[in-house]
């Protein structure tokens, strides 16, 4: 049996749109999968080995469910940002699911590859020594190598 | 029934109990049977799904006091 593929591109750098291109990936490396994400755009921010900027807004994100209803003005005062991400976060850790962090973690342990999209590096001027040491820095056409060939191929 | 190791995922929810249960089966023996505890009651169709998928077999899935438990034998 030849052994399934699958490749993520990643490109949201919320908290939410966090979670998805992690857990898919490391669960499907623990199926067999050979797995590659493609980090690009916003989706870069996943790659930095401080995630405690990742957050999540209310603002913008009407279907985010709130304890109580929030006007728009309320959501663009200082520190909802803040709030609503504590509050997540507590949410998650209530509900035994993993840190991003963790998830990072067991995603490079089941050797799934990471590439960093090198033009939208440059393009925001990020500082590689930001991100994690297990980065690969590559284009499309780099990508399109793998992904050509997967069975799964998902855009989050 | 008799197991060689055993892992605790209560408290865990998805993936961490399928991706650590991949884990846990790493360093054990053809043949050798895994005990998984788990509390997210999503583990019961996901054990099997991985079970099918993966080539071990998933020996026994029971529910006992809110807690599930499998048997998975290694490949």
């Amino acid at each position: 049996m030849t052994t399934k593929k699958m490749a993520i591109i990643a490109t949201k750098g919320t908290l939410d749109m966090a979670y998805p291109p992690f857990i898919l990936a490391s669960t499907a490396a623990a199926l067999g999968y050979d797995v590659q994400i493609f980090f690009t755009f916003y989706g870069l921010q996943l790659l930095r080995k401080d995630l405690s900027d990742v957050k999540i807004s209310p603002l913008a994100n009407p279907a985010m469910p709130m304890p109580v209803p929030m006007p728009v003005m309320v959501q663009m005062l200082p520190g909802m940002e803040s709030m609503a991400t504590m509050m997540m976060k507590q949410k998650l850790a209530k509900h035994g699911v993993a840190s991003l962090e963790e998830l990072r973690d067991l995603c490079l342990e089941a050797d799934v590859k990471f590439i960093a999209c090198q033009m939208t590096v440059d393009l925001f001027e990020f500082d590689k020594s930001e991100f994690i040491d297990n980065v690969e820095y590559g284009g499309a056409s780099m990508f399109f190598g793998f992904a050509g060939e997967t069975d799964i191929c998902l855009f989050v | 029934m008799n197991f060689d190791k055993e892992f605790d995922a209560s408290g865990m929810s998805c993936p961490l109990p399928i991706v650590k249960t991949k884990k846990a089966l790493a360093d054990m023996a053809s043949g050798q049977v895994l005990r998984v505890i788990a509390t997210d009651c999503g583990a019961v169709k996901d054990m099997q799904a991985f079970a099918d998928q993966t080539g071990n077999t998933l020996m026994a899935s029971e529910e006992a006091g809110g807690k599930y438990i499998f048997f998975m034998k290694k490949k």
